[in-house]
Formats: C-alpha cells, structure tokens, sequence
C-alpha cells in the first residue's frame, strides 16, 4: 500500500528547520553517513541491475539482429529466436486481466469507499488483503487443478488458454486497482460530493459524476499498476496458459487458445541453458524487454501525479 | 423516483461486484483447506519425502523455506530500515530524494522472474555464490527492500512532528531524537512492514528457481553455500513435473504454504491493530 502511496503523494513540504542542538559526537557521524550510503544505494541497486541485464542480454545480439528477436517462430532447438508470440501472448493475458479486473476493481473500491457500512468494510478489506498475500504458486496450482478442468467442463476444447491465464490475473491485480483507487476516491476533497449533494444529486450521482471523474489521475495509476502487476507474474500464468508459443488467430476468440507469456518462457527454459549460451543470452534480453516495460509504465504513472497530498510529516497530536 | 431507483439499483450492484472479488476467495482457501488437510499430519510436516515425493513429508521444504526467509531478514533489514530513516529524516526535498522514491517504486514493479535473472547472472555467476541459500536470500533480500523501505519510511513518518520538536528543543542531537524518540514509536509499524515483505518473499517462486532451489536434496542444507528445498518450489514442481503424484500430496503442500503466509499476515494486522489502540497520539 505504501508503495502505490509514494506515486499519489510525492511531494513534501521543506523540513521545518529546527535550530542545531546538542553536539554531535563522532560516532554519530558514522551512524548518519552509513544510513545516507543505504538511502543512495537505492539508486546503485536499480542501475546494477539494468547493468546486469544488459551485460547477460546483449551479446544475443551479436548472434541474432533484432529483426530476428522479433520474429514471429520461437524455436530455440532451430536456433530460431523470435519473441513476437511471447509478447503477444503476454499482451493477450495482461489485457484479458485487466479487462476483467478495472471494472470489477473500480466498482468494488467505489463501494467499499463509499457505500458499504463500515462493518462490511472490516470484514471485507482484511479479505482483499488476504487475496495479495497468497502466494502467485498457490492460485497457479488451484488454476491448474480446478479452474482449467472447471473451463472444459464449460464446453471450452481446453482449460490451459489466455482466458483462464487472465482470469487469474486478474484476481492478483485486484488487490492493488482496489486499494489505489480507493486511495484515490478518499483523496476527492469533502467539498466535491458536499456541494453535488447540495444541488441535489443522489449518492449514486455523486460518485459517478463528480466522486470518481476527480479521482481519474488516481485510478489511471490503479491500472497502470495493474498492467505492471499482470505483465510481470510468472509462476501462475505458467502453470494455466498451455505454455503454446504460437500467435493465435485475430478475434475474440483467440483468448481460448494456449499462449506463451515472456515471463514463463525465461521461468520454464533457463533451467537447461548453457551458461553463456546463445539461448541464455536471448533469455536475459527478453528480461531486459520486461524490465523495460514495467520501468515505463511506473515512470509514467510516477509522472501524471499532480502531487494530490502533499506528505505529511507526523500525524495530529 | 427513477433516480432513486438507479440509487438502489447501482448499490445492489456494487455490492455484487465486491462479491465477485471476495467470495472466489474465500472458495479458493476452503478448497485447499478442505482437499489439504487429510495430508497434514505430524509426519507429513517433520518428515522428508520418499519413494520419488510420493510419500512421506516435506519437512526440508518447511525448513528451507524458513531458513531462506531468515537469511532474507538479516540481509534485507539493515538496508531497508537505514534506507528508510534517510529518506525519513535526513533526505532533503530536491531532485536526488525524488529520484531515490522513483527507484523504489521501479524496484517494487520489477517481475519476480527478472529478481531472478539477475540473481543467477550476479549473485550465482558474477559472485561466484553458486545456487546457494546466500545467492538466493540476497535476490529475495532485493525483492523485498522497495517493499519494506517504503512502510518502514510511512511508519516512521507517521510519527509526530511535535515529538522530534520537543526532543530537539530539550537539546538532542537529530540521531538522538531519531534513535531514542522516533524509531521506538515508529518500530511497530516497521515490523508490521518487514513481516509483510518477508511473508511476500516466502511465497515467492520465480526469484528462487535459478539462485537456490532444488527438488531434491538428500541432507539438509549446512551451510550457507548449500542448495535448499523450498515450499514454493516444491509445490511447482510436484504439481506439474511429477507424474503420478498423489493429488492429497499437493493439495497439502499447497494447504501449508499457504497457511504459513495467512498466519504471519494476520500476525502482522494483529500487530497494526494493537499499535494503532496504544497509541499515544
């Protein structure tokens, strides 16, 4: 939570400078300077590992030109490298997810915001809690043992496919669109929904008109950290998308088929590359096309923060 | 009455959709519950497996899966809790603070898997760690630090203004203020923090496939340069590379994986619950 709280509350007021008291003894100068050094080493943290990725990945590039790396037949036995179905198949399952998640996430946030009493929210906040700390492995192994054959039995050909990737997904996204947009609507000023109920709009009215357009910068963030959520899950989308690298056909229809994401595709192979290996390599550039992807889509989302709170130090005494 | 109609129409619907996201839940957690625990027995949590996983216990699995978050703690907190106090207490309000808070919502967004590439490519490989429980606590440790950085800072900067004033003005230096008046009322929030990252960290497959885990280990691990079975990583592989393995076996592996993450989640929000009851402001 406090993680989505540093996108919508970035900037802070000056430290209030309070007068130089005390003396400083030597020792808690060596205390002061070793917490800077882990405040900057953040920064070293990031860098290293973007080095990194780019030190294993881009000698790939010495083997395959990138016309290759984007082409369309993944087949690493025929030396063929081409990650267009990859990137297909996790846009397929990200956009499923979110599809499935943003409506039912805004929705749910809206009423536990505004309209559930505050018993029901008790009961059902600790629950959507409960939902982002079970492990990505246990819904993959419930998705595998009940969802996918629970599919079939719907008449679909098989239960491993997009569909059910996405429908996971989406459920391990929900935590985070629920608790940023939430964030989001507490956020409105009391003033917005005071002066829409004055002129006489219903409750309903209110949030959907006034409520929920104000908190618009809060929700897109929602879903961006959604997407961020969805493209980079592993273990789960492993276990239920049929692990198929194959483009499917155009159409709606093309959620029921097995696809590959990139991330089950480095989860599943690197385990018997070579180190050093072309494939390995390959393996690692698809890692830094992740990194890539959610670094952008959290730069963007840190950037359409208008600043809505500014961060309070200290609570009211 | 049409808008009042919509009114009730819209919160009848509400109400469903917030069903739609709790009740799966709740069906998801009885479900492994009710098919897991026939296989929880003493012996089924002391005891190792045998005869290809197919019997026996996953003791080594529990033990490594524990000892990894440990080794994760020890690693992670030093950095994360100093992070945190910079940027609570001595981080000034210019381009460099704002670039730090960038990096750690980045850290936090990074995939699991590519925690994990890096992991093999710097801790395995580069550092000459080998898969090794160091190698994979220090890529857990990294996965965990945006995570435990960003509560530890709300925590402390939660703490009241008024006290660092009164502290100063009594004639403490700033690391006294922070070491004897801020961080003792901040530390319950801290802790409620690195429980929550390091319960994340437990569950956590993909960071560990490459840096640490293995299927089957004949001894317990011994030192830190040993391999480890781990909870996650077993389920994973029992449930999908193993034929004929009994489905009561992964239902219950699940089941305690999963009671081990729900337990120390509650742990943590019983901690939240009572800090925010005594507090004293």
């Amino acid at each position: 939570m406090s993680i989505e709280d540093d996108l919508l509350t970035p900037d802070r007021p000056p430290i209030q400078s309070v007068e130089q008291t005390g003396v400083k003894s030597k020792s808690e100068l060596v205390v002061e300077t070793l917490i800077r050094i882990t405040g900057f080493s953040v920064i070293v943290i990031i860098a290293l590992i973007f080095f990194f990725l780019l030190r294993e990945g881009l000698p790939a590039f010495r083997q395959i030109s990138i016309g290759q790396f984007f082409g369309s037949r993944w087949y690493p036995i025929d030396n063929q490298y081409g990650i267009l179905s990859l990137l297909v198949g996790s846009l397929l399952v990200t956009s499923g997810a979110i599809i499935i998640a943003v409506p039912l996430g805004l929705v749910t946030a809206v009423y536990l915001g505004e309209i559930a009493p505050t018993w029901q929210r008790e009961i059902l906040k600790p629950f959507i809690e409960v939902l982002a700390g079970i492990p990505s492995i246990v819904l993959g192994f419930f998705g595998w043992i009940v969802l996918a054959p629970a599919i079939v039995r719907f008449g679909a050909p098989t239960g491993l496919t997009a569909f059910t990737g996405s429908l996971l997904l989406a459920y391990m996204s929900l935590p985070t669109i629920i608790s940023v947009t939430e964030d989001a609507l507490y956020a409105v000023p009391k003033d917005y929904r005071d002066g829409s109920l004055a002129i006489g709009a219903t409750h309903w009215q209110t949030i959907w008109r006034v409520s929920v357009p104000a908190a618009r910068s809060g929700i897109v963030i929602a879903i961006m950290l959604g997407i961020g959520r969805a493209i980079g899950e592993t273990m789960a989308v492993m276990l239920v998308t049929g692990n198929a690298a194959n483009i499917p056909r155009l159409g709606p229809a093309a959620f029921f088929e097995p696809v590959r994401t990139m991330t089950a595709t480095i989860a599943a192979e690197m385990g018997e590359v070579a180190s050093g290996g072309l494939h390995y390599n390959v393996l690692f550039a698809i890692g830094i096309i992740l990194f890539v992807i959610t670094f952008i889509i959290n730069s963007l989302a840190s950037r359409l923060v208008g600043g809505d709170k500014p961060r309070r130090r200290g609570g009211q005494l | 009455m049409k808008r009042q109609q919509v009114e009730k129409l819209g919160e009848i619907l509400s109400f469903v959709a917030a069903a739609i996201v709790i009740i799966p839940i709740f069906l998801v957690i009885i479900f492994i519950f009710i098919n897991g625990v026939q296989a929880i027995s003493w012996e089924f949590l002391s005891q190792a497996p045998r005869n290809g996983m197919t019997e026996g216990g996953i003791w080594p699995a529990i033990l490594g899966t524990i000892l990894l978050t440990l080794v994760t703690a020890i690693v992670v907190m030093p950095f994360g809790i100093g992070a945190a106090i910079y940027l609570a207490e001595y981080a000034g309000d210019n381009w460099f603070t704002k670039a730090i808070h960038m990096a750690i919502v980045n850290l936090a967004g990074i995939p699991s898997i590519v925690y994990g590439l890096f992991g093999l490519g710097a801790f395995v490989l580069f550092f000459n760690l080998g898969t090794s429980i160091i190698a994979g606590a220090l890529t857990l440790g990294l996965m965990t630090l945006p995570i435990i950085i960003s509560t530890a800072e709300e925590a402390i900067l939660s703490v009241p203004q008024e006290f660092r004033i009164v502290s100063r003005s009594l004639g403490a230096t700033h690391w006294q203020t922070v070491r004897y008046v801020v961080l003792p009322n901040a530390t319950p929030g801290i802790i409620t923090g690195v429980i929550l990252g390091l319960v994340r960290a437990a569950g956590e497959t993909a960071p560990i496939l490459f840096t640490v885990a293995a299927f089957y280990l004949p001894e317990l691990p011994r030192s830190l340069m040993d391999q480890t079975m781990a909870l996650p990583y077993h389920l994973y592989v029992i449930s999908t590379q193993v034929p004929a393995m009994p489905l009561q076996i992964q239902y219950g592996t699940a089941l305690v994986l999963l009671l081990m993450v729900l337990s120390f989640t509650m742990v943590a929000a019983v901690i939240r619950a009572l800090m925010r009851r005594r507090r004293e402001w």
